[in-house]
């Protein structure tokens, strides 16, 4: 994509906004629509688009295919590490309310943040994983 | 008016699919599909599911479209005119269908609070989760919290996804290189 | 906004109990309809690329069908607003199960595309007719 000068400068523009519209969507989940997944879609979707433009192997310089295969393993440990963590500190399994002993909802705020985190990890590095797997089989 | 956006929606919904089922050109399948998808996010927030309506935007129209056109990348962008008839599936669907329909007079109305699964576990979560979480979404609240489990389930499904794709896709190029382009004949 | 559907129906009851159900009806039947067209295209089509695409309608068909009974007329989606204590708020239930379907939908069509590219390495085709006569089945 040497001569699409429109497509590469507004793409620019753009994808910084959509990881920032992604983090808003990730941690606005808790008061409006949105979420872990939502999140992780967005951010798969923003690099997709920069590997669209800049080409693949330019995406990958920036976000390597090892560094995603560590991904998502990383976020189920997360997920699965808050449950057995809340485990260890009395409750039953991913049971929030224990992660702060002062008031249970705010472990219920901590619990949900770090679960999604997980999930955002999970859903935009296998997303993109798996764009990596079938772009790069067509060189 | 809340019915005539409803109303419109769903037409619009059954003409692009009728659209999909007609079309030849595949790359006119999957541009049709994202249509179709957009129709059902727009449907989805029109029905108060504004989350459900969000995803289905953002993986419906975005994530499978684009899996969709790298696939047809990699293979082929026409399909084939039909070898057989197609009597015997048309009469299979329309079975389904005559059946299904018989088993829509029992669905609960649209928009009744009173049915069933409004009444009690629905209307139950709505309740609680200010008191025992203070998180205003409750859809967020039942994902995380009071269904945590479904939801680690499912990140697990899509990480068992993710590998079964690395292996199908991945693992392959290494020996094929060695082979010297053997099996990419297309 | 009244907390009871009974009060909002007061207003026009008749009225509406008819809309509500007539189009109570044509959601179900064009759900209905979008289940057929799914299975359709899945069983008339031997081209993969297209029977996942009629996979995909199936599957958003259904979500069609968990989320209409969940919509309650005069309510909101359910994000409690602090300070207003009689507002009614749609079903939560069948959102958090269709936005589990959704993700789990597009998993399933990656790996069947992972499948079909793999199909047509190995026999140089996509559509099913092809690849069957192909090998050693008939």
């Amino acid at each position: 994509m040497r001569g699409h000068l429109i497509l590469r400068v507004v793409s620019k523009l753009l994808i910084p906004f959509l990881l920032l519209f992604a983090l808003y969507v990730q941690f606005h989940g808790d008061f409006g629509p949105g979420g872990g997944f939502q999140a992780g879609v967005i951010v798969a979707a923003a690099f997709v688009l920069y590997a669209l433009i800049f080409g693949l192997q330019a995406a990958q310089k920036i976000i390597s295919p090892a560094l995603l295969e560590v991904a998502v393993p990383l976020g189920v440990l997360i997920y699965a590490g808050v449950g057995v963590l809340t485990w260890s500190l009395g409750g039953n399994f991913l049971d929030y309310g224990m992660l702060d002993s002062h008031d249970p909802s705010h472990g219920q705020h901590l619990g949900i943040l770090l679960v999604e985190a997980g999930v955002l990890m999970t859903v935009s590095s296998t997303m993109l994983l798996i764009f990596y797997a079938f772009a790069g089989r067509g060189r | 008016m809340e019915f005539l956006i409803n109303l419109i929606l769903l037409l619009f919904l059954s003409a692009v699919t009728v659209a999909i089922i007609g079309v030849r050109n595949l790359f006119s399948v999957v541009v049709l599909g994202g249509a179709y998808s957009f129709l059902m996010a727009t449907l989805l927030i029109a029905m108060d599911a504004v989350d459900v309506g969000m995803t289905e935007a953002a993986v419906g129209a975005g994530v499978s479209t684009v899996l969709l056109l790298s696939a047809l990348h990699l293979t082929k962008t026409d399909e084939a005119p039909a070898r057989h008839s197609n009597v015997l599936a048309i009469a299979l669907s329309v079975l389904t269908g005559l059946v299904l329909v018989y088993g829509t007079w029992d669905l609960p109305r649209y928009g009744d609070s009173e049915n069933p699964m409004n009444t009690y576990v629905g209307a139950d979560y709505l309740e609680r989760s200010i008191p025992e979480t203070t998180v205003p979404n409750v859809v967020t609240s039942v994902l995380a919290s009071y269904r945590g489990y479904d939801t680690l389930g499912e990140t697990v499904v899509i990480f068992t996804a993710g590998i079964g794709v690395l292996m199908l896709l991945k693992g392959r190029r290494r020996k094929e290189d060695e082979d010297g382009e053997e099996g990419r004949q297309s | 906004m009244p907390l009871l559907a009974g009060d909002v129906e007061g207003m026009d009851m008749e009225g509406l109990n008819e809309l509500a159900f007539v189009l109570g009806g044509v959601n179900h039947w064009i759900t209905v309809f979008l289940i057929m067209a799914g299975l359709y295209i899945i069983v008339s089509r031997s081209n993969m690329i297209k029977k996942l695409v009629g996979l995909s309608i199936f599957q958003t068909s259904v979500y069609l069908l968990y989320v209409s009974p969940g919509k309650i007329i005069g309510g909101t989606a359910p994000i409690i607003i602090e300070g207003a204590e009689d507002q009614l708020y749609s079903n939560p239930l069948p959102h958090v199960l269709i936005l589990t379907a959704i993700v789990v939908g597009v998993a399933t069509l990656a790996l069947g595309l992972a499948l079909v590219v793999r199909v047509n390495e190995a026999y140089g085709s996509i559509e099913e007719d092809e690849v069957y006569s192909d090998g050693d089945w008939n």
